[in-house]
């Protein structure tokens, strides 16, 4: 299994999210996370997936049935580029003041902040790649996570780019 | 233009009388005309009313078939036959859905066609109103793409839009949902103009990459056994005559996939015959040992292919194909050329390609195609199914257009009907839908009313769509219905005969109506035929008759479609081989 991180700029048509994921399902990708937004073009949306998929070949095949949507306009896979990766987590800790600060302790070098707080549960915002929010989370999990929520990955490539990164054959 | 201009409406709209006032449906006429649709399929109701209404005003012949699911197999045909677009009209709600099966099924064989259903109006769309189905949704993925009017303003565009998508690149079904308060909204518009396509997510590649052609040119010079494999791709290209003059330039071999039947002529002295699970001894043997496998517009499917890792093990692939996705999908490919077959063709035969060295093995194919040919062993009595297709052969000569259902009728068409001309041959391939042929004939011989059209189906198949028996009442078209009746579901019997032990669960069906006594409820000719004598005597009848013809072929129910590939194996485990 690879694990693949894929944008795709589409026309901001009702319906395209619906039609990208479904397309997914109908042919059998696995989707780890998936964000959409809008770009700096009016009408023009970004959606960046992170995928698992089996070998090379089922690669090629899910860029080309995405670059097959009309609504489609471009399709990447960024994964093997110098990339800039975020993704924002919101996390529920419990937090009695016995350990309070040993939580904030936590929560410092990470730079994550604290944007809710009550008796016993305070809310951390955490953001950056996700394997930095990922330990973030295995940190914090002993004192008990009461609820949490991520976006997912978003991405993008470097300006600069020093490796070269691999060309994919598709005519 | 010719719309009814309503003044109090546009008037109440503020609307300016002397422009020209017109309602979303008549603009849906009028869009239809600019795409110079000449017969629409389809089937009214409640949420498609005014268009109906403008229908009646502006007439563009429209066929009424009994079932949506005919109407639409029936523009299936028609599309196949014709290479045009196939339009369709059906309602909302379930209109909509009894679609379903000939949308996935147009979308697998690739057939243009655009859809128009009828939507509840705008304003109670998710509120489960009556006759409410969310068709943009259900046909999401077995549609090239689809449409919601949402605005009266943006019809003639997405009309515009649903007929190049599907009709351009590799074709496929199109859906535009239209709510009923869009086809009845007045409003003033100039004259409806056909404007430029604007889609910037959808731009086809048709002309092959030169330096990819060379290759091709340079890997058949050096081959000592190549293939050609042409499927429908050469037929939606109209390139059937290139292909030919290729394959006798040449000198290549040639095998068809099910749908690419007729891109060469069937009794061409380098054609081998079909391919795949119940293709020829030599054409199946051909993938097998050759060297070098030049696909045309076929798609590597698994009934063709077999078991992937024994296809074609000695081969380099090359694989031209408009849709790019194809490539490399099931099969790894050396060549990989994305271009429309006719280009690549054209391409091709600039470089005027001669092969050197290939007699070995065009006579080795050739001798293979005479020790195993197709054949069946005849009896005393009764009839065989490929008797009956045979004699169907000897009575049109090869020139006739062919239908089917799927299952054992649907190959014994496939290997026993030599086809002379390119789209002669209309059969569900890719979904494989019982029920399709009959109606899909009905839409042929419209599209052709000058050839002889046979649908033939099983006696399983027939009673799925029979209903459309009424069309060829009502307008006397004439094609003739030629039962392979062998009370079963032939096909599912011969697999539980081969796999299931002999166990015929729900195959047999000995209880069914008396087709004759059918026929002439629908005030056709009927005939049952259950000796060879018979048949001979009424399909030369039957073939010379302008009449539209139902024949009840009695044919032996224990019989079974040979050389087959069992599922999972390789090509080269033929069962059946004399």
């Amino acid at each position: 299994m690879m694990k693949r991180v894929i944008t795709t700029t589409v026309i901001n048509q009702s319906g395209v999210l619906n039609r990208v994921t479904g397309l997914l399902m109908k042919r059998q990708f696995n989707i780890e996370s998936i964000t959409v937004g809008h770009t700096e073009q009016p009408g023009i949306s970004k959606m960046t997936f992170v995928v698992h998929v089996e070998d090379q070949r089922k690669l090629e095949q899910l860029l080309k049935q995405l670059q097959k949507q009309i609504d489609v306009l471009k399709v990447n896979d960024i994964s093997d580029k110098a990339i800039v990766t975020r993704e924002l987590a919101l996390i529920k800790v419990l937090s009695p003041p016995a350990v309070r600060s040993e939580i904030t302790s936590i929560i410092e070098p990470f730079r994550a902040t604290v944007i809710d707080m009550s008796k016993n549960v305070i809310t951390v915002q955490v953001t950056g790649d996700p394997e930095k929010v990922e330990a973030f989370i295995d940190l914090v999990r002993p004192y008990g996570i009461k609820e949490m929520t991520r976006t997912g990955a978003t991405a993008f490539v470097r300006e600069n780019q020093k490796t070269p990164s691999q060309q994919l054959s598709i005519l | 233009m010719s719309v009814q201009v309503n003044t109090k409406q546009a008037e109440a709209l503020g609307g300016d009388v002397q422009k020209q006032a017109v309602q979303g449906a008549d603009i849906f006429i009028q869009s239809l005309q600019n795409e110079g649709v000449e017969m629409i399929f389809g089937y009214p109701g409640g949420a498609v009313l005014p268009i109906y209404d403008a229908l009646y005003k502006n007439p563009i012949p429209h066929i009424l078939a009994r079932h949506e699911q005919g109407a639409i197999h029936a523009a299936e045909g028609y599309a196949r036959v014709s290479g045009k677009t196939g339009v369709v009209i059906a309602t909302s709600g379930p209109g909509a859905t009894n679609l379903v099966t000939g949308i996935a099924d147009a979308m697998m064989d690739s057939l243009p066609l655009v859809v128009f259903t009828g939507q509840v109006a705008s304003a109670v769309i998710g509120t489960d109103a009556f006759q409410e189905a969310d068709i943009v949704g259900i046909t999401q993925p077995i549609t090239k793409h689809n449409y919601q009017v949402k605005d009266v303003n943006d019809l003639p565009r997405i009309i515009h839009e649903a007929f190049h998508i599907a009709s351009t690149g590799r074709p496929g079904p199109v859906l535009v949902d239209i709510p009923k308060n869009v086809s009845n909204e007045v409003f003033t518009m100039a004259e409806v103009k056909q404007t430029e396509v604007n889609l910037p997510g959808y731009q086809p590649t048709t002309t092959p990459n030169f330096l990819q052609i060379q290759k091709v040119a340079q890997a058949i010079q050096k081959a000592e056994k190549p293939l050609v494999l042409a499927g429908a791709g050469v037929l939606h290209a109209k390139a059937s005559e290139e292909l030919t003059t290729f394959i006798e330039q040449t000198g290549l071999p040639v095998t068809n996939t099910l749908l690419g039947l007729g891109t060469i002529h069937g009794e061409h002295e380098q054609f081998l015959g079909m391919a795949g699970m119940h293709g020829t001894y030599a054409a199946n043997m051909a993938i097998c040992e050759c060297d070098l496998l030049i696909n045309f517009g076929a798609r590597f499917d698994d009934r063709l292919t077999g078991n992937l890792e024994h296809f074609a093990p000695n081969a380099q692939v090359i694989h031209i194909d408009i849709d790019p996705a194809e490539i490399g999908k099931n099969v790894p490919t050396d060549i990989p050329i994305v271009a429309d077959a006719k280009e690549a063709l054209q391409a091709l035969l600039k470089l005027g390609i001669k092969t050197d060295g290939i007699e070995q093995w065009s006579n080795h194919l050739n001798s293979m195609k005479e020790e195993y040919p197709l054949h069946y062993k005849r009896e005393e009595e009764g009839i065989l199914p490929q008797e009956a297709i045979e004699l169907l052969h000897k009575h049109t000569g090869g020139d006739a257009i062919v239908t089917t259902d799927v299952g054992q009728h649907q190959m014994w068409a496939a290997q026993y009907y030599k086809f002379n001309h390119p789209d002669h041959w209309v059969t569900s391939g890719g979904l494989g839908t019982m029920g399709f042929g009959f109606p899909a004939a009905i839409g042929a011989q419209l599209a052709k009313p000058k050839e002889t059209v046979i649908a033939i189906t099983g006696d399983g198949g027939f009673q799925m769509t029979l209903q459309e028996l009424s069309l060829l009442q009502e307008s006397q078209i004439p094609v003739k219905v030629v039962i392979l009746n062998n009370q079963c579901l032939g096909m599912v019997r011969q697999w539980q005969q081969t796999f299931y032990q002999e166990r015929y669960s729900q195959s047999l069906m000995p209880s069914q109506p008396d087709f004759v006594k059918l026929a002439e409820a629908y005030d056709l000719e009927g005939y049952k035929v259950t000796s060879l004598d018979e048949a001979d005597e009424v399909f030369e009848k039957a073939m010379n008759s302008n009449k539209p013809v139902l024949i009840d072929c009695r044919v032996k129910q224990i019989e079974n479609v040979y050389p087959m590939v069992a599922p999972g194996k390789g090509l080269h485990e033929m069962l059946g081989v004399k």
